[in-house]
């Protein structure tokens, strides 16, 4: 079973969003991190970058495969979490701790589920 | 429709994460995931089902004969109870299959290929086989384990006296039985392990498979997955069939001269191999220096000017780095050369390194 805490709110393709005084971090869920398997290699953007609600930012690559992560918001990159770059696997040990990046000035975001509705999506992938 | 393998449903009872593969629905990984099961099998044991993989029957006065047509390797000196490597090629020197040839008696071998190759090779087999050979797909009636990592001797020692284990690389000892279980055990793998495939029947499969993960614990064996036999094939820079060969590709051009006989006076390929001459391309061994991993079908520049593909590409997790092979150019071949590998659009540095990336310590 996932986990998936009751506090953030989820994007449909598996990151997860904590917004704070119009600060969003975002990260990888549970789910997605376990449909991933061991994590390798990160590629983040940098500060200043901006990204956009519905396009991919980073892609993370697993011993088996590469896969892209989609920003949930469009804003502007104000932090990166550069210790994924020297030690990526720290997403499979604490997805929810493990952000990826940080984006502010945000003008768009996507519909963005909360943990019950965000459940029903894993729930449905996993059937 | 994906066909399953006699151990399907010990798979998902020990957890494994199932994906279709080469026609079968077989484990990616189980509960550990591919970086600690790839370590198991350096460090402890690892266990694999291999059921997938086709085997094929050659019988028969000609059979000798028949195999040195068919293959780029020479099987005419071979003791009984060896294994030896082998190209099947096209007439154009392409590669049909690579596999490996059991020699169980003066007009009976075993000739194992991979899985999703099976039903080409066979018809390529039967096609051109000469009078006086019997060639018979046994594939469904077969289940493989690979027993694979340096504690394997010690696994298999608990269960059988040690004149029944082989002990010479690339030989197989035929009618052992484990437990009332009849099975060829065979010194081979896909690892760069030291390790055991052992055949058996589909009914004993999942007995076996019990007896060897039960047998196997207290050496720290795990079950592994097609992930992590990739991983580990390629550390130990094995060549895998649509990857490193195809039909377009020839086993001279994918570095397999050790299995070619040019010498040998005839084998379907010999002629166009011969009239090529010194490969154009080659395989070989990259180290990602710049950040990211680089997989298969990926092109590979020298100076900006490209100069081929990559062929197969992963962290290594043993290795702790991430390495890929790849197929360019004859000239470009030079230990320490820079190159760049194009990922997804981003140039990302790479040099090249001696094959095989792993070697077993001894």
């Amino acid at each position: 079973m996932s986990n998936i805490p009751a506090e953030l709110k989820y994007s449909k393709s598996h990151e997860w969003i904590k917004e704070e005084d119009g600060v969003f971090t975002i990260g990888l869920t549970d789910y997605a991190q376990s449909a991933l398997g061991d994590i390798v290699f990160i590629n983040l953007p940098e500060e200043e970058d901006s990204v956009t609600a519905g396009e991919s930012f980073s892609d993370v690559e697993s011993v088996k495969a590469v896969s892209d992560v989609f920003s949930p918001v469009t804003g502007t990159v104000t932090a990166v979490n550069e210790e994924l770059l020297d030690n990526p696997a720290l997403v499979n040990e604490a997805p929810y701790e493990a952000w990826l990046i940080k984006v502010s000035q945000v003008t768009d975001s996507e519909e963005l589920l909360d943990a019950d509705a965000y459940a029903a999506v894993v729930a449905a992938e996993e059937a | 429709m994906e066909r399953k393998t006699p151990l399907y449903e010990t798979h998902v009872a020990e957890g494994g994460k199932i994906v279709p593969f080469a026609g079968y629905l077989l484990p990616v990984q189980y509960g550990s995931g591919v970086i600690k099961e790839h370590m198991a099998v350096r460090q402890q044991a690892g266990l694999f089902d291999v059921s997938h993989m086709g085997e094929v029957l050659f019988t028969g006065p000609t059979a000798l004969a028949s195999l040195n047509h068919l293959l780029t390797n020479d099987y005419s000196n071979m003791p009984v109870n060896k294994v030896r490597y082998g190209v099947m090629c096209n007439a154009q020197g392409g590669t049909i299959d690579d596999l490996v040839v059991y020699k169980f008696g003066e007009e009976a071998y075993l000739v194992v290929v991979n899985a999703s190759n099976r039903e080409k090779d066979y018809a390529h087999m039967a096609a051109n086989v000469l009078d006086g050979t019997k060639c018979e797909d046994i594939s469904d009636s077969v289940a493989q384990l690979a027993l694979q990592g340096p504690k394997a001797p010690a696994i298999l020692k608990k269960l059988l006296p040690e004149e029944q284990i082989p002990k010479g690389y690339y030989t197989a000892l035929p009618n052992v039985e484990i437990q009332g279980m009849k099975c060829l055990i065979s010194r081979t793998g896909y690892t760069g392990e030291l390790g055991y495939e052992i055949y058996t029947s589909n009914e004993d499969a999942p007995k076996l498979w019990k007896l060897l993960r039960e047998t196997g614990e207290e050496f720290g064996l795990i079950p592994c997955g097609l992930g992590a036999r990739d991983t580990l094939r390629l550390e130990a820079a094995m060549p895998l069939y649509g990857h490193e060969m195809d039909e377009t590709i020839t086993p001279l051009e994918a570095g397999l001269d050790f299995g070619v006989k040019l010498n040998k006076e005839e084998f379907i390929g010999k002629e166009a191999l011969v009239a090529a001459g010194s490969p154009k391309r080659v395989r070989i061994g990259l180290e990602v220096t710049g950040r990211g991993i680089v997989r298969e079908q990926q092109e590979v520049f020298a100076n900006g000017e490209k100069i081929g593909v990559t062929t197969s590409g992963t962290h290594c997790p043993y290795l702790g780095k991430a390495v890929a092979m790849a197929l360019v150019d004859a000239q470009h071949t030079a230990e320490g050369t820079e190159l760049e590998v194009d990922v997804r659009g981003r140039k990302v540095s790479a040099k090249i390194i001696p094959l095989p990336f792993y070697t077993r310590g001894k």
